[in-house]
């Protein structure tokens, strides 16, 4: 059972429906029970990173999220990514779960490119990782205007917009993707399933 | 490197599709979920459905489209076409969709915009334009479908809407939309010059190389058509093959 952890922020259902869609069996779910008898976890999420962040502590939570993040994979998606990280910039600065060493921090691309990063990029594999297949010049969809600051061992795959932007960190168990898997298309539907059959 | 996306867009009333070209003679083709699912396999960027029923009651029926939708096609799904409220907003993101377009509401009250962006992030707030020509690199802002001129300079209303959080434009120029004669260039470029937010071009695709010369012309992100890829007249295929042969970054 894949559990969708729901703390009233976030794009649940599309995660849900792409899940669905795959035939993985799966829950949304803001209660500790569920959370700890999940084989694993996902993290959505949408919107700013305080306010999430405070939502999520507000729900109880936090503690029961770490604690299971070394017993089972879980995957951080889009704001949920940033949120493994330990500490964002975003509107003064806030603590996140510390799962994934590292910060998050306004985009800074090179050439003036727009901000936020909107739309299709390609990833760029940086060693190996159980979510990524084989092949080259897949695309993925982005959405966001800050993006995390970490070391390049935990980084697994990155897209260029001028700047190298971290699309998929891991720490072991622990995995985020900046992108929306569940709007990327068959790359991104793969990513899930993947994810589902760790 | 970004992708530069195509968009196709479909016009929905009450639930089915329609195209209307320069924006009369409406014709019946099909069901929105499914012609939303033959794009995505074609390797649509994301979807638009563009609602234009007429009447307050059947609004509900573009929420189940987007709903149906959801559960089967995995890219971002935008809506527009009467989108008044704030609870409009959020109707349309809980069925489902990623973005909504907003456009005459948000010319009546640029408020819409703002708040939208602050409540559901700038990233679902698309202000979707049409504009007229009037003289040299000079246009104004229509509402209502192209019907009534605002006359509201385009390029301080696109100015204005990027400070008020506007995540992304759609221009439609309705001198080119319906005549096939190609993406309008010259507006194109003077609202990618005047903000930094991606713009989408829209109206006046006519053929496949329309596509690849609204990239290489302008900085436009995206560009969007209906009618050339609802009747089977070009595949998204077709034009993301041209844009790859011209050196254009496409999925």
């Amino acid at each position: 059972m894949t559990v969708i952890i729901d703390y009233g922020a976030g794009n649940l259902f599309s995660v849900q429906n792409a899940l669905y869609h795959l035939g993985i069996e799966n829950k949304i779910s803001s209660k500790r029970d569920d959370i700890e008898a999940a084989d694993r976890l996902i993290l959505p999420g949408v919107g700013a990173f305080p306010d999430a962040m405070r939502k999520l502590k507000e729900a109880g939570l936090v503690d029961v999220i770490k604690r299971q993040a070394q017993l089972k994979p879980l995957m951080g998606i889009c704001l949920g990514m940033q949120m493994l990280l330990d500490k964002s910039y975003e509107f003064g600065e806030t603590d996140g779960l510390g799962l994934i060493p590292g910060t998050v921090e306004l985009m800074t691309p090179a050439g003036g490119l727009p901000i936020p990063h909107i739309g299709w990029n390609e990833l760029i594999k940086n060693g190996k990782c159980p979510l990524l297949s084989e092949s080259a010049g897949e695309y993925v969809y982005f959405v966001h205007s800050y993006a995390a600051h970490t070391e390049d061992k935990y980084i697994a795959a990155y897209c260029g917009y001028g700047m190298k932007v971290p699309a998929l960190v891991q720490n072991g168990n622990v995995y985020g993707c900046q992108f929306h898997p569940e709007k990327s298309g068959e790359t991104g539907l793969e990513i899930l399933r993947r994810f589902a059959s760790l | 490197m970004l992708a530069k996306r195509i968009i196709p867009c479909l016009d929905v009333r009450d639930g089915r599709v329609v195209k209307g070209v320069n924006f009369k003679g409406i014709k019946e083709v099909g069901d929105p979920v499914e012609c939303a699912y033959e794009y995505n396999k074609q390797g649509a960027d994301e979807i638009v459905f563009y609602d234009i029923t007429a009447s307050h009651e059947g609004r509900g029926a573009i929420l189940d489209v987007v709903r149906n939708t959801a559960k089967k096609v995995f890219v971002p799904l935008t809506v527009g076409g009467g989108i008044g409220s704030v609870e409009d907003i959020r109707a349309i993101l809980r069925a489902g969709a990623d973005k909504v377009s907003v456009n005459s509401q948000a010319v009546k009250d640029p408020q819409l915009i703002k708040d939208g962006a602050d409540i559901f992030g700038s990233q679902c707030i698309c202000l979707g334009i049409d504009a007229k020509k009037i003289a040299e690199n000079k246009w104004t802002v229509y509402i209502n479908g192209g019907r009534i001129d605002m006359h509201l300079d385009l390029i301080e209303w696109v100015k204005k809407a990027q400070d008020l959080g506007a995540g992304e434009i759609c221009l439609n120029s309705i001198d080119t939309d319906g005549v096939r004669g190609g993406f309008d260039i010259p507006m194109l470029k003077a609202v990618t010059d005047a903000v930094d937010i991606p713009v989408i071009a829209s109206g006046g695709a006519g053929s496949v190389g329309d596509f690849a010369e609204a990239f290489i012309k302008t900085d436009c992100s995206a560009a969007l058509a209906a009618s050339l890829f609802h009747f089977h007249e070009l595949t998204i295929k077709d034009v993301k093959d041209d844009c790859r042969k011209k050196g254009i970054p496409v999925r």
